[in-house]
């Protein structure tokens, strides 16, 4: 069932936005914070009661500002996974997952639980209390809690936020995997772009309280109203990439649909395939193959379209094979080089503009 | 040693715990959750026993509760006997002097759980009172016992309101702090010495009972 959202209000904080999510679709909301991303989350799962609102899920009408339907927020089919969690401190981690399964014969919510915990990956810790689970392993109970009431709708407010950088890595492998089995709508409300990025189809940007942008991640990503409220040094695209071996020298050559590309060593096996994020600011065009260059990714490329920026600037999409790089230059260049969609040149990266960060499994 | 007294003080105490312990539960969970005009008049009229001399508490008591009163014609007209000067008049006095001490520390104790969990409550499924039954008073249960081992407590060593309510009627109203005074009167020092000291290790008891049960059942997770 598809939710769709519409929202209007002026106090506290000014909202104005609607937007839709399939069943079984990942929309991230990104934005700066104090936004207005987590309000909308807590609009839709009716912890917050908007003046003018419509949420419907299917022919469920959650809340209808003018026809006076609220629906309260526990008898909403939703999934919730807060910020911090909010794990029940005196319950362990089956006791918190128990605790939703209320809508099922006593006799079978046992086997519920511990079917829940399996799939995100917890068996086995079902009698820990929450303070003796790590971040990522409070992260995962509070996933199979939102997922116990059999929710309508999924929402994930930061669910990140509150864990280091390598556990991150393995819950977002995690939710990932989990998507195969989610039917429901799934909001994700992050400011992490390159997270919204890797997680969802669709991404709605918000700044007070307004949608400036919505789209894919390519689509967004070169929307100048977009980037003014995210920033310019987000703008950049993933690629697919296949390790291809280390080559000695403290690099790693990865094979991309269009050939090699030189980046900092990479610490996986040769076959692993990554995701490889390319800062827009960081590619260069030259309309001939460069000799005499430093740069040691040269890939051919064809431009795909131009997106004018606000000031100097430009975004110019790439297409590489069927994926899509994008290179932020100035109107100048593009007119020096004449560069129009259908046009093929040759995309220039240094091999050390890739960060280590930007190399994900 | 004068053991109707001790044994009416005990009847009373716990009669007041028993009466007083769904009251606080559910009023200091509503006072805690909820935001309406005049609630601070509400925590004032019930904070007002812990201001008042017993005296103008027990007055005012014996007032409304008295043979003028409607409370008083009702209580007569239904059991057939007056409020005042009896038992059921003691546990009723009793319980309403002891609303701030039950009352309070559970409050407290609500107002302590995050407001994150509450909401966890609610997108969870369970309903407001499902919440109270599930997550709150689990969490809030040690200011509940407090709030509860205070009454008993006071409610054993309660003097003036008894006095103005109850008189001294052996065996109906005559609790233990009464007969300590009836004692001292009498000049019997040494009768007064030992239901005093007794009164000293039941309410120390108590409260050490009370701490340790505490401890162990909330270690779990607030370690």
């Amino acid at each position: 069932m598809t939710l769709e959202v519409a929202l209007r209000a002026s106090a506290p904080i000014p909202l104005e936005l609607s937007f839709s999510v399939a069943p079984g679709e990942v929309l991230a909301l990104v934005g700066p914070s104090g936004a207005g991303k987590s309000t909308v989350l807590r609009a839709i799962s009716g912890l917050w009661r908007v003046s003018g609102a419509r949420v419907t899920v299917g022919a469920h009408v959650w809340q209808d500002s003018a026809a006076g339907v609220f629906v309260p927020t526990h008898r909403r089919a939703v999934g919730v996974v807060p910020q911090a969690y909010a794990l029940f401190p005196h319950l362990d981690a089956a006791g918190n997952v128990a605790l939703a399964l209320g809508h099922l014969p006593r006799v079978e919510r046992g086997a519920e639980v511990r079917r829940l915990l399996e799939l995100v990956g917890l068996a086995g810790l079902e009698a820990r209390r929450p303070a003796d689970l790590s971040g990522g392993q409070q992260q995962r109970v509070a996933v199979a809690r939102a997922l116990a009431r059999g929710p309508q709708v999924l929402l994930l407010d930061e669910p990140f936020s509150a864990v280091d950088r390598p556990t991150r890595e393995g819950l977002y492998a995690a939710l990932m995997a989990l998507r195969a089995v989610l039917s429901m709508p799934v909001i994700l409300v992050t400011h992490d772009m390159d997270e919204a990025q890797r997680l969802a189809d669709r991404m709605v940007v918000i700044d007070h309280g307004r949608a400036v942008a919505a789209g894919t991640a390519a689509e967004v990503l070169c929307d100048p109203a977009a980037l003014r409220v995210l920033g310019l040094r987000e703008a950049g695209a993933m690629i697919s990439a296949v390790v291809a071996g280390d080559v000695g020298d403290g690099l790693s050559r990865l094979d991309t649909a269009v050939g090699p590309v030189f980046v900092p060593r990479v610490d996986m096996a040769v076959g692993a395939r990554l995701r490889l994020r390319i800062p827009a600011h960081e590619v260069m065009i030259s309309l001939d193959r460069p000799e005499g260059l430093s740069a040691l990714n040269v890939l051919p490329v064809l431009v795909a379209g131009l997106v004018p920026g606000d000031g100097p600037g430009m975004m110019v999409r790439l297409a590489l094979g069927d994926e899509v790089i994008l290179a932020r230059l100035t109107r100048r260049s593009v007119e020096v080089l004449g560069l129009a969609p259908g046009l093929a040149c040759y995309a220039v990266l240094k091999s050390m503009a890739v960060a280590r960060d930007q190399v994900r499994a | 040693m004068d053991w109707t007294a001790l044994w009416l003080s005990l009847h009373l105490a716990v009669w007041t715990v028993a009466l007083l312990l769904p009251v606080s539960i559910f009023g200091s969970w509503a006072l805690a959750r909820a935001r309406f005009r005049g609630k601070g008049l509400v925590e004032a009229l019930i904070t007002l026993p812990l201001v008042l001399p017993p005296t103008v508490i027990g007055f005012y008591l014996l007032v409304s509760f008295g043979a003028g009163s409607w409370l008083g014609q009702a209580w007569t007209a239904v059991f057939g006997q007056g409020l005042v000067f009896s038992f059921e008049g003691l546990v009723l006095a009793s319980v309403i002097v002891n609303l701030p001490f039950a009352i309070q520390p559970a409050q407290r104790a609500f107002e302590a759980v995050p407001v994150a969990l509450s909401e966890a409550a609610a997108c969870t499924g369970l309903s407001p009172l499902a919440a109270l039954w599930r997550v709150h008073l689990p969490l809030a249960w040690p200011g509940v016992l407090t709030g509860a081992v205070l009454t008993f407590a006071h409610t054993l060593g309660e003097f003036g309101v008894v006095l103005m309510v109850g008189g001294s009627i052996p065996g109906e109203t005559k609790t233990l702090a009464v007969s300590i005074y009836d004692r001292v009167q009498a000049f019997d020092d040494k009768g007064a010495g030992q239901m005093a000291l007794l009164l000293v290790v039941i309410s120390v008891v108590t409260i050490l009972a009370t701490a340790a049960l505490s401890r162990r059942v909330s270690g779990g997770w607030r370690a």
